[in-house]
């Protein structure tokens, strides 16, 4: 994957995405299009496994391993765009390849469908893809409308960093990829604290008090820098955060205001693409404020 | 006072091999190194918001073999799986994942929270763990993006039929 004018891969939506994040999808694309990387639709995949890990490893570890085998199959790599399928295809993938009696057992199941893991094709999460095999100095090339004026702060999420035996791109205690990606757009990214703190999302459900006291406190924290927009590479935090600002505000007497955008959704705008064409319709924090300020910025 | 933690203990209640149970299993091998620091319950995001949730007590609570007390608790479920305790842990204990192996021991005995019977289900109705809505699904046009790829539900329960926990669940309903 090392040749540039060959970048492909077969793009694997999981759950939460095309049920509710259609901007990340939309957003992305676009960019990874206008970047030279080809998107090739993966066919007949489930579920990465993850979320029934807590119930059955076993049943986590059939349902990634039979999206890796479809992904032989099509003799691709995996792009995707939640760091949930990204972290459980990777760890699956490296589990399976370093234990043959586990790659076995696990075989025994998908030989029920035809399929076979082999261990021959590899996962990425979009950061990923955009650091390691588009390459840094590429993605700031591609910019024509520099965000100058903007200072943002940035939220990686947890399943992006740790563990980091199996994650394994970036400093969990200080994770640089994403800060880095989007100071390539021009903008500043700001340091705050507990930059690594979990959204709570994984909570909403089981006790929502909980998530979202720990998505206030990020809140808070990213007020604190005078930040003006959060940006995330998740689509669980995004909906943390994006679908309840407006709830935490009421519930606990706050005012912040503050837009969160998909990644790509930023660089798009550095790149010159109009807010339209990234979904910014689709996300619920008033976004008009900040794009007057990167209206500006670009003039 | 914590909701596993307050009534005394037992010795009749003690399950003494409970402890080599996990450590046999697939991210429990590390269960006996934990010497209670406490690092995974300071560190831990839930810890710092619930009453009630402290991993260093889970840990040690299954290292004396409090089995039924462990695996019956609420709070085994509000673990977030950030894995910073386990990033963390000084002994390299997968705090995290012994979290998980006690949660599919619980399920086993039907202790599963609402959501995550969801998810099977819809899992091995359209491969999705989410239902997602047909509108949705026709919106993709309008937005620009290529259609919604079918899973295969078919192939999918080929898959898991063997499954430990599934066979459980259907013998139950049976």
């Amino acid at each position: 994957m090392s040749n540039m004018a060959g970048l492909k891969y077969l793009m694997f939506l999981g759950c939460a995405i095309p049920y509710r994040v259609s901007a990340f999808e939309v957003s992305a694309r676009k960019v990874l299009g206008k970047l030279g990387v080809e998107l090739v639709e993966m066919p007949e995949f489930n579920c990465c496994g993850l979320p029934l890990d807590p119930i059955s490893h076993e049943m986590m570890l059939i349902l990634a391993a039979r999206n890796l085998a479809l992904a032989e199959r099509e003799g691709l790599d995996i792009i995707t765009l939640c760091p949930g399928c990204a972290g459980t295809l990777k760890k699956v993938n490296k589990m399976l390849k370093e234990d043959k009696a586990l790659r076995d057992e696990i075989n025994c199941h998908l030989k029920e469908a035809g399929l076979e893991f082999k261990g021959t094709q590899d996962a990425k999460h979009f950061m990923q893809v955009l650091i390691e095999d588009v390459g840094l100095e590429k993605v700031k090339n591609a910019v024509v409308k520099p965000l100058t004026v903007l200072k943002v702060a940035e939220h990686n999420g947890c399943h992006i960093l740790r563990p980091k035996e199996f994650i394994g791109f970036d400093d969990p205690e200080d994770p640089k990829t994403l800060k880095a990606l989007v100071e390539a757009t021009g903008a500043t990214c700001l340091d705050y604290m507990d930059e690594t703190e979990c959204c709570g999302a994984p909570s909403v459900g089981v006790n929502d008090k909980i998530a979202l006291q720990l998505a206030r406190e990020k809140l808070n924290h990213i007020k604190a820098v005078d930040a003006q927009a959060m940006i995330t590479i998740c689509p669980f935090c995004h909906i943390m955060y994006d679908t309840n600002e407006l709830r935490i505000e009421k519930m606990f007497n706050e005012t912040y205001g503050i837009p969160i955008l998909h990644y790509p959704q930023l660089l798009g705008l550095a790149m010159g693409m109009k807010p339209e064409e990234l979904g910014f319709s689709d996300l619920r924090v008033d976004t008009s404020k900040f794009m007057k300020q990167a209206c500006e910025g670009g003039k | 006072m914590t909701e596993t933690g307050q009534k005394t203990i037992k010795s009749s209640e003690i399950d003494t091999k409970f402890k080599y149970e996990i450590s046999k299993m697939h991210g429990g091998e590390k269960l006996m190194r934990c010497f209670q620091c406490g690092t995974c319950t300071s560190d831990c995001p839930i810890a710092k918001f619930s009453d009630t949730y402290r991993p260093r007590q889970i840990i040690r609570m299954t290292q004396l073999g409090l089995k039924d007390r462990v695996l019956k608790s609420d709070t085994l479920w509000l673990c977030a799986s950030c894995f910073t305790c386990t990033d963390r842990c000084p002994q390299d204990v997968e705090v995290a994942s012994v979290i998980r192996v006690l949660r599919n021991l619980a399920a086993e005995q039907g202790n599963i929270p609402q959501v995550f019977k969801e998810e099977c289900a819809s899992i091995l109705e359209s491969g999705y763990a989410y239902r997602i809505p047909e509108l949705r699904i026709k919106k993709r046009e309008t937005s620009g993006l290529p259609p919604l790829p079918k899973g295969n539900p078919e192939s999918i329960r080929k898959t898991l039929k063997e499954v430990h926990l599934l066979k459980h669940m259907e013998r139950k309903s049976e």
